[in-house]
């Protein structure tokens, strides 16, 4: 099969100050032109066939998550949530999307709701970014002020309403479940699926919730087919993708590449490594921490699971080798500890006894035996948590274990051996 | 039907039925922390998970519903070791002080870390750290002891809809609080104490009067006089070994004394002069034409709700006391004076069933006979402790009879602390004296069982009086907002309520032994109409020391006297004051 590469599909349109009148000029709003022009079952089809994953994390087919709605869902009020809590550490590509090319989220915003027959979109941000809520405010408007949004959308006889939710600074609703509990204004808890939310969301509407920059592929999608969108990246990842890179890079960013680039590729556009390579995390603070064996890793949702980890947001930390790994591993720990919502119990205590341990090591008083309860604690936690979050933290501990045990080791040994001497 | 199996036993269950309800009918105890029978299941803690054949997670068994053909496995090597660990977890954050607590040797946690055989701890412990609330008259805050189930915001927030509290913090910090720098005394809390009656370890308690009474009862200038609820004759015997549903009140009273009460009366009398009062109450409306409805007022968790969110009800709220205040205000009053005793020197002491009678008792206007007409209550759980405290073999205490003069009782009164027994009591009476004719049956089915809201149409004389019960705040409030809705206009679906705050009625109240479970709430009520069944009077009217105090000191019902010592005012509340 042919591959397109070396080209920008989303990035292409970003703007310092961005405006819509220059978004159409570079071909904008051509996606929903063509959208508008095929029933709302025809674009499904479309997007189906185009096989394109979320790109919030877990990269399931978008196509497949609209199609999970119930026949009647439109009568009910179908609910289209734009998931713009990106709460991921290392993780900053849909701020980029959101500060760049608010024009692009929003054609997409507008696909989708047409798509899923919504007439009510949220998009749900994070509380840490107001600056960008507003920007976002003031783009929304004018999108609505030219008909690209709001009632009668481009003469046709569409119509959808927009609305800015800010979030209360809580990685876990960066979760679709505990999302929506936030954005009904309780508690952002996520809940057992099944219901899923396409079945039983907010308010006990059906409701799709989507990444911003899954949505941000819908206009390419639409514009120039589902099988241009498809002959880019690989079979099963199809299309461009956001990567954060950040650490030790000479220029830290937001690079676009097809799926199935490999590391290495992000890490040389983004001006090489500063000093010598040490470790690598990929996909977010739940992603492994791999050794520089994974400079030839290919950053697609199924290559990353065959080496032990996910593509997740597509978050690309880099260590030098100055790097503590016990400081890596407090750091880790103490992030998951601030982060957990204390709904269930293995999480809630789990990752305060971890970032215990982790902090005593890190701080030099830290014993051996910490090691295996350390493991232990994971085990408990990856049997019995309530959410994905709790299970994650493991990948983290045994990656970090697997490639830097002996340093943390040595690190807790020397710190005892220098304890007895004094 | 789904056929499935578990630990290698093949039985059949409902379709739907969830994994740790049909281990459970095989005889099969699958460990929990926070789920509880009458509850929506939440999945918190985690222990129940099990392992089904070919799903490659583990499951949680309270919220995973059976499907045909599931092989099921509820206790391997490895779920055990998972279980231990999470109670190793737990364990780490809790204080290490069992022996002071209050529910040492009926403690959720403390059963379970037995049974998994639990030795060691590897992990720091620490804990929160938090003063304790003492702040509300009823209930103790200790978020120390929390170990986040959930089962009391559930209650509260779904159950009660009373909203007094809530997750509060992130992570191993949250709490269970009644907001930020709010405290239980100042919130919306109505004292109904459901939240303790669900708690599976001492995070929420009764506030223990205990002390005081001893104290009362050892200062010999001073004569203690006790009351006893309806609902605490058919629960106590459970803190002794017996069943729910045995009636021990000739036990309760031969108690009293041997703990050294001088005086004991049953607040049995004076919930039959609640109905004569509220009867009295009824009928005048009645000949009035309205307004309907009229509201009792007997469960103070349900007037401290009313006064709360449906203010422009209160109006309709029945002006009599509670039995405990009734009686409270005669004990400083009639009793005294008949027996030449300076109320001063007397300490009133009621038995309850309930937590927020400690808040009621405390109430401003809870003083007519001069001085705090109840001084002290006690629930159903601190009596029990007194009792051991006193070394007394409650199984084995001959029956005795309370003292005369506030104690003889219908079955009418008895059955007031189970749902729909004032009504039922309350009709009883209301039927006969307006009518001068003499009821066949007594029994008013409409009014009884578990159903959430109860109504019926009852012929009293030319009219037909549309009653409605509910018990449980939800319930409550969902009854209210249609006669507040209806009430805008102009119209009242019914003439006469009966609201209990909590499940079941009294017989559930806060302060009842745990466990606490509706299944227990059952068998309690059918002890309360057995004894209403076997009791020779049954109707209020018909109580000859009721009869008896009319005749001696309060005049008629509703006469003035009646009116200073019997009946009360309500406060319209802001349910977001303490909010600011």
């Amino acid at each position: 099969m042919k591959r397109r590469e070396s080209t920008t599909y989303i990035t292409k349109y970003a703007q310092q100050n961005p405006s819509i009148g220059e978004y159409v000029q570079q071909g904008g709003y051509h996606g929903l032109r063509e959208a508008l022009k095929l029933s709302p079952e025809k674009v499904r089809q479309v997007v189906l066939d185009s096989k394109l994953r979320g790109r919030g994390g877990a990269g399931f087919p978008t196509g497949k998550k609209w199609a999970s709605l119930p026949p009647d869902a439109a009568e009910q009020g179908t609910i289209l949530v734009c998931n713009a809590d990106e709460g991921e550490p290392g993780t900053f590509k849909d701020r980029y999307i959101m500060e760049r090319m608010p024009f692009l989220m929003l054609e997409g915003l507008v696909i989708a709701a047409y798509a899923v027959r919504a007439k009510k979109i949220y998009v749900y941000i994070r509380g840490e970014y107001p600056e960008i809520a507003e920007q976002l405010m003031t783009a929304v408007q004018a999108a609505e002020a030219k008909d690209y949004l709001g009632d009668k959308i481009l003469g046709t006889d569409f119509s959808v309403s927009l609305e800015i939710r800010r979030g209360g600074g809580s990685y876990v609703v960066g979760d679709e479940t505990a999302l929506l509990s936030s954005l009904m204004g309780k508690r952002g808890y996520p809940w057992m699926k099944p219901p899923f939310p396409t079945e039983k969301g907010a308010w006990d509407l059906p409701t799709v919730v989507n990444n911003v920059e899954t949505i941000s592929c819908l206009p390419m999608i639409l514009a120039g087919g589902a099988d241009e969108f498809a002959a880019i990246g690989t079979d099963s990842s199809p299309g461009p993708k956001l990567f954060s890179i950040s650490g030790a890079v000479q220029n830290p960013g937001v690079y676009e590449f097809p799926m199935g680039v490999t590391v290495w590729d992000v890490i040389k556009s983004a001006g090489g490594v500063r000093g010598n390579l040490k470790a690598v995390q990929i996909g977010g603070t739940a992603g492994p921490v791999y050794t520089e064996a994974a400079l030839n890793y290919r950053l697609d949702y199924e290559s990353m699971k065959k080496v032990g980890g996910s593509l997740g947001s597509g978050a690309i930390v880099v260590m030098d080798s100055k790097t503590n790994m016990a400081g890596v591993l407090e750091i880790i720990m103490r992030f998951f500890a601030e982060e957990s919502c204390g709904q269930c119990f293995p999480c809630r205590y789990g990752t305060r006894q971890l970032a215990y341990m982790a902090n005593k090591i890190a701080a030099g008083r830290g014993k051996s035996e910490y090691i295996p309860l350390m493991v232990e604690t994971t085990e408990v936690m990856d049997a019995a948590s309530f959410c994905p979050f709790g299970q994650s933290v493991s990948t983290p501990l045994r990656t970090l274990l697997e490639g830097f045990g002996d340093e943390i080791e040595r690190f807790i040994r020397e710190q005892e051996y220098v304890k007895e001497v004094v | 039907m789904a056929r499935i199996t578990i630990d290698g036993k093949k039985i059949q269950v409902e379709d739907g039925t969830r994994i740790l309800e049909a281990a459970d009918k095989a005889g099969i105890e699958i460990p929990t922390l926070c789920h509880h029978e009458d509850l929506t299941p939440a999945g918190t803690c985690g222990m129940c998970i099990v392992e089904i054949e070919g799903d490659p997670s583990y499951r949680r068994a309270c919220m995973t519903p059976v499907q045909d053909g599931m092989k099921i496995r509820t206790s391997t090597r490895e779920l055990r070791k998972i279980r231990r660990g999470l109670l190793e977890l737990v364990l780490s954050a809790h204080p290490d002080d069992c022996l002071q607590c209050i529910r040492h040797g009926n403690c959720e946690l403390q059963a379970l870390a037995e049974r998994f055989e639990l030795r060691t701890l590897r992990y720091d412990q620490y804990t929160h750290g938090l003063p304790v609330d003492v702040t509300a008259h009823g209930v103790v805050r200790d978020m120390n002891k929390c170990i986040g189930c959930g089962r009391c915001v559930h209650v509260c927030e779904e159950l009660q809809t009373v909203k007094a509290i809530s997750f509060y913090g992130r992570g191993s910090d949250t709490i269970v609080s009644p907001g930020k720098d709010t405290d239980m005394g100042s919130s919306v809390c109505v004292n109904c104490g459901q939240c303790v009656a669900y708690c599976p370890v001492g995070a929420l308690h009764e506030k223990e009067q205990i002390d005081d009474v001893w104290a009362s009862i050892e200062n010999p200038n001073l004569v203690v006089a006790a009351q006893i609820a309806p609902s605490v004759r058919v629960a106590l015997g459970e803190e002794f070994g017996m069943k729910p549903g045995d009636l021990v009140i000739g036990k309760i009273y031969a108690a009293l004394r041997r703990i050294g009460i001088d005086i004991v009366f049953d607040t049995n009398f004076s919930a039959d002069l609640t109905i004569m009062e509220e009867g009295t109450e009824f009928l005048n409306l009645v000949e009035k034409g309205g307004p309907f409805p009229l509201i009792t007022s007997c469960s103070p968790g349900w007037v401290k709700f009313g006064e709360t969110y449906f203010p422009s009800l209160t109006d309709h709220i029945s002006t009599c006391k509670s039995p405990q205040q009734m009686m409270g205000a005669l004990i400083k009053s009639y009793y005294a004076e008949t027996r030449g005793i300076d109320p001063e020197k007397i300490v009133s002491l009621s038995i309850m069933p309930c937590t927020a009678k400690k808040y009621e008792a405390r109430r401003p206007e809870m003083r007519s006979s001069g001085y705090q007409d109840v001084d002290y209550v006690l629930t159903t759980r601190e009596l029990a402790r007194m009792i051991r405290q006193a070394g007394i073999d409650f199984s084995r205490l001959t029956e005795e009879t309370a003292d005369p003069l506030m104690s003889d009782y219908s079955g009418a009164a008895t059955i007031f602390g189970a749902t729909g027994g004032v009504m039922e009591a309350a009709l009883r009476t209301a039927y006969e004296l307006k009518t001068g004719e003499r009821l066949d049956h007594v029994e008013f089915q409409p009014v009884r069982g578990l159903e959430g809201i109860k109504e019926a149409e009852i012929p009293v004389g030319g009219l037909s009086v549309r009653v409605a019960v509910a018990h449980g705040l939800s319930n409550a409030r969902m009854l209210l907002e249609k006669v507040a809705d209806e009430g805008k206009k102009g119209n009242s679906p019914y003439h006469f309520i009966e609201i209990m705050a909590c499940r079941g009625g009294c017989i559930g109240g806060g302060g009842q032994p745990i466990d606490n479970s509706m299944r227990r709430r059952e068998e309690r009520i059918r002890g309360l109409y057995r004894e209403d069944q076997d009791r020779s009077v049954r109707r209020s009217h018909e109580n000859p020391e009721i009869q008896a105090i009319y005749e001696a000191y309060l005049g008629a019902p509703g006469s003035e006297r009646a009116h200073h010592l019997l009946h009360t005012h309500y406060t319209r509340r802001d349910p977001y004051a303490s909010v600011g």
